[in-house]
C-alpha cells in the first residue's frame, strides 16, 4: 500500500520554479532515501510535503489530498518533518523540547508514553533531560531532534539531512536507530541525505534527483550496485 | 538610618511597578522576541478604561478584573489586526509600529479623557503600614506584581500552551512543523501582555495620578528593570524592576539629586550590558554546532 502518493509536482519559490513535475510514490512502513547533488530541490521537496511552498500537482497522504494544507494541519494528519539544521528549540530543556514534539497529544499519560518511547531508543537523551538543548553535542541533538519528530506518533517521517557535521560512527548508531523505529512502530521513513553510501545501505527504496526532477528510482540495493548510476549521479 | 530605610522601602515600592513593567515587556518578548514600545501606553490607556468604569459606578474590583479582560483581548486583537501583517517584516517595521501605537495610545487617551489629571482609586486601605514606611497600596500593589508573577511563572513552566508560546518564539519554523499555531501564539502573548500592563497601571495610577502620559517614564524604568533582569527571564526582569527602583530612590535622595536620576539609571543599564549583555539573570543561550 503507497502511503504517499506525488503526481506531477511542481514547486515555486516566488516566481522561480524548483520541481518540475515530480512523481514520487512511498509505500507504507517503507525506508525511502532521496539522493542528489546540492541544489537538486531535496529540501524543496519535504517542504512541498508539509505545506511549506507553493505547489501545484497532486501529494495525497493517506488517501486524502495535502494540497493547500496548512503546516500546522500537515502535522495533524500523522506527517513529522525533522529540518535541515535540526530544529532544536535551543533554550528549552530537552525534555521540553520533547513536550513541543507531543504538543498535538492531548492525554497526558499519552505524553509520557511517548517522550519515554524516544527516551528508550536514545538513553543519552533521558540523562540530559532537564539540559538546555542547545548545550547538547550535534549527535545529541539530532538525536532530539529525530525524538521530537517520532513523540508525534506520526504515519510518516521526513528527515533532511540528519547526519550534517557528525562523526560516522553517530551517524550509523542514529540511522540503525532509525531502522528499528520504523520496524518496531512502523512508521515510514523518507530521509533525504547526502551520505548515499550509508543512506542505499540501511533504505529499502531509494530515488535520486537532479535539479528539480527525478532521474531515477529503484530499490537501493539496484542503485547502489550500479556502477554507472553511482559515478554519474553520485558521485562516489 | 530611618530615613534610609524609608527610601529603600519606597524604592521598592515603585520597583513593584517597574517590576510588572518589566514583565510585561519579557512576556512580548517571549512570545515575539520584540519588545513593544507602547507597552507603557496601552496599559495607561486600559487604567482609563477601568477609571471610566469605576465612574459610572462599577465596585473596584469587579471593574478591575473586566478592565483585565478587556485589555486582554484588546492586546490579541491588535496583534491580530495590525501586527499581524508585518509577521514576517524586518524588526524596523515593527518597531514603527510600536511608536506609531504609542502615540495613538497617547493621542486617544487624550482625545476621549482630556489632559486633566484624575485621581485613580486604590484598593487598598489609605494608611501607612510598618511605622509609616510604607503606605497599604505600596505594599497591595507589591503583592499583586508577585502574584501576577507566579501565576504567569507557572504558566509558562507547567502549561502546554506556555511551552507553545515559548517554542514558537524561539523557533517558528519548528513550532509550527510540531502543529503550533505560531499565529494564535502571538496574539496570546499580545493579550497576557496588555493584561499585565493594565494591572501595572492600575497599581500606578494612585500614586502619580492618572494622565495621557503617565507612564512615559515609568516604561523606560521597566524598561531599564528587564534589560538589567534578562530581557529573557521573567524573574530577573522583577529583580530588575526593583533594583532599579531602589537605586533610583537611593541615588535620587542621596547622590545626584532628582534632576539625574534618569541619567544615573540608563549609565547603569549601559554599565551592565557592556559587561553582563544578557543581563544579570539572563540565559545565554549556549549553542554548540
Ligand atoms: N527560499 C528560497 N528562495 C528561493 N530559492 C530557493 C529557496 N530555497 C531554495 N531555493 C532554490 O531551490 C533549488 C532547490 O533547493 P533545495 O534546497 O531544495 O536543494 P537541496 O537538494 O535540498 O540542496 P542541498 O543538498 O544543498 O540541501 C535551489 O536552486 C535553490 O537555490
Ligand atoms: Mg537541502
Amino acid at each position: 500500500m503507497k502511503v504517499l502518493s506525488i503526481k506531477g509536482l511542481e514547486a515555486w519559490y516566488g516566481r522561480t520554479k524548483v520541481l518540475h513535475g515530480l512523481d514520487v510514490h512511498l509505500d507504507e512502513g517503507g525506508f525511502t532515501a532521496v539522493l542528489g547533488a546540492n541544489g537538486a530541490g531535496k529540501t524543496t521537496l519535504l517542504r512541498a510535503i508539509s505545506g511549506l511552498v507553493t505547489v501545484k500537482g497532486d501529494i495525497e497522504f493517506a488517501g486524502k489530498s495535502l494540497v493547500g494544507v496548512a503546516p500546522e494541519d500537515i502535522v495533524r494528519r500523522g506527517i513529522a518533518h525533522v529540518p535541515v539544521g535540526r530544529g532544536t528549540f535551543l533554550a528549552l530543556t530537552v525534555e521540553e523540547n520533547l513536550r513541543a514534539g507531543a504538543y498535538l497529544l492531548r492525554n497526558k499519560a499519552d505524553i509520557a508514553a511517548a517522550i519515554e518511547r524516544a527516551y528508550s531508543y536514545f538513553p543519552r537523551l533521558r540523562e540530559r533531560r532537564m539540559q538546555q538543548a542547545g548545550t547538547l553535542s550535534g549527535g545529541e541533538q539530532q538525536m532530539l531532534a529525530i525524538s521530537r519528530g517520532i513523540v508525534s506518533r506520526p504515519r510518516l517521517l521526513l528527515l533532511d539531512e540528519p547526519s550534517v557535521g557528525l562523526a560516522p560512527l553517530i551517524v550509523e548508531e542514529i540511522f540503525e536507530i532509525m531502522k528499528q523505529i520504523r520496524t518496531v512502530d512502523g512508521v515510514s521513513i523518507l530521509v533525504v541525505e547526502q551520505n548515499a553510501t550509508l543512506a542505499l545501505k540501511v533504505a529499502d527504496h531509494a530515488f535520486v534527483m537532479e535539479t528539480g526532477r527525478l532521474v531515477l528510482s529503484g530499490t537501493a540495493a539496484e542503485i547502489a550496485n550500479d556502477d554507472g548510476i553511482r559515478r554519474s549521479y553520485l558521485g562516489y | 538610618m530611618e530615613a534610609l530605610l524609608q527610601q529603600v522601602v519606597a524604592g521598592l515600592a515603585t520597583g513593584g511597578i517597574y517590576a510588572s513593567i518589566a514583565l510585561a515587556l519579557v512576556m512580548i518578548y517571549q512570545s515575539t522576541h520584540q519588545i513593544n514600545f507602547a507597552q507603557g501606553e496601552m496599559g495607561m490607556f486600559a487604567t482609563y478604561i477601568a477609571w471610566a468604569l469605576i465612574h459610572w459606578g462599577m465596585p473596584y474590583w469587579p471593574a478591575f478584573f473586566l478592565t483585565v479582560v478587556i485589555a486582554f483581548l484588546g492586546g490579541a486583537f491588535l496583534q491580530r489586526t495590525v501586527l499581524r501583517p508585518l509577521e514576517n517584516a524586518s524588526h524596523l517595521a515593527n518597531i514603527v509600529v510600536f511608536v506609531g501605537l504609542m502615540i495613538t495610545f497617547n493621542s486617544l487617551a487624550g482625545l476621549l479623557f482630556t489632559y486633566t489629571i484624575k485621581t485613580f482609586p486604590s484598593p487598598f486601605p489609605n494608611r501607612l503600614i510598618f511605622d509609616g514606611l510604607l503606605s497599604f497600596h505600596q505594599l497591595g500593589a507589591i503583592v499583586v506584581t508577585g502574584t501576577v508573577l507566579l501565576l504567569l511563572f507557572a504558566f509558562f513552566k507547567y502549561t502546554p500552551v506556555g511551552l507553545a508560546i515559548r517554542a514558537g518564539a524561539q523557533n517558528p519554523l519548528s513550532a509550527r512543523l510540531v502543529g503550533i499555531r505560531v499565529s494564535h501564539m502571538l496574539a496570546l502573548g499580545w493579550g497576557l501582555a496588555a493584561a499585565i500592563g493594565a494591572i501595572a497601571g492600575m497599581m500606578v495610577a494612585p500614586i502619580v495620578f492618572l494622565e495621557p502620559n503617565m507612564m512615559s517614564g515609568i516604561l523606560l524604568y521597566g524598561f531599564a528593570g528587564a534589560l538589567i533582569g534578562g530581557i529573557d527571564n521573567p524573574w530577573g526582569a522583577v529583580a530588575g524592576g526593583f533594583i532599579i527602583g531602589v537605586l533610583e530612590n537611593l541615588l535620587g535622595a542621596y547622590v545626584i539629586g532628582t534632576e539625574l536620576k534618569l541619567t544615573a539609571t540608563l549609565m547603569i543599564i549601559i554599565a551592565v550590558l557592556l559587561f553582563k549583555p544578557a543581563g544579570l539573570f539572563g540565559q545565554r543561550i549556549v549553542k554548540r554546532v
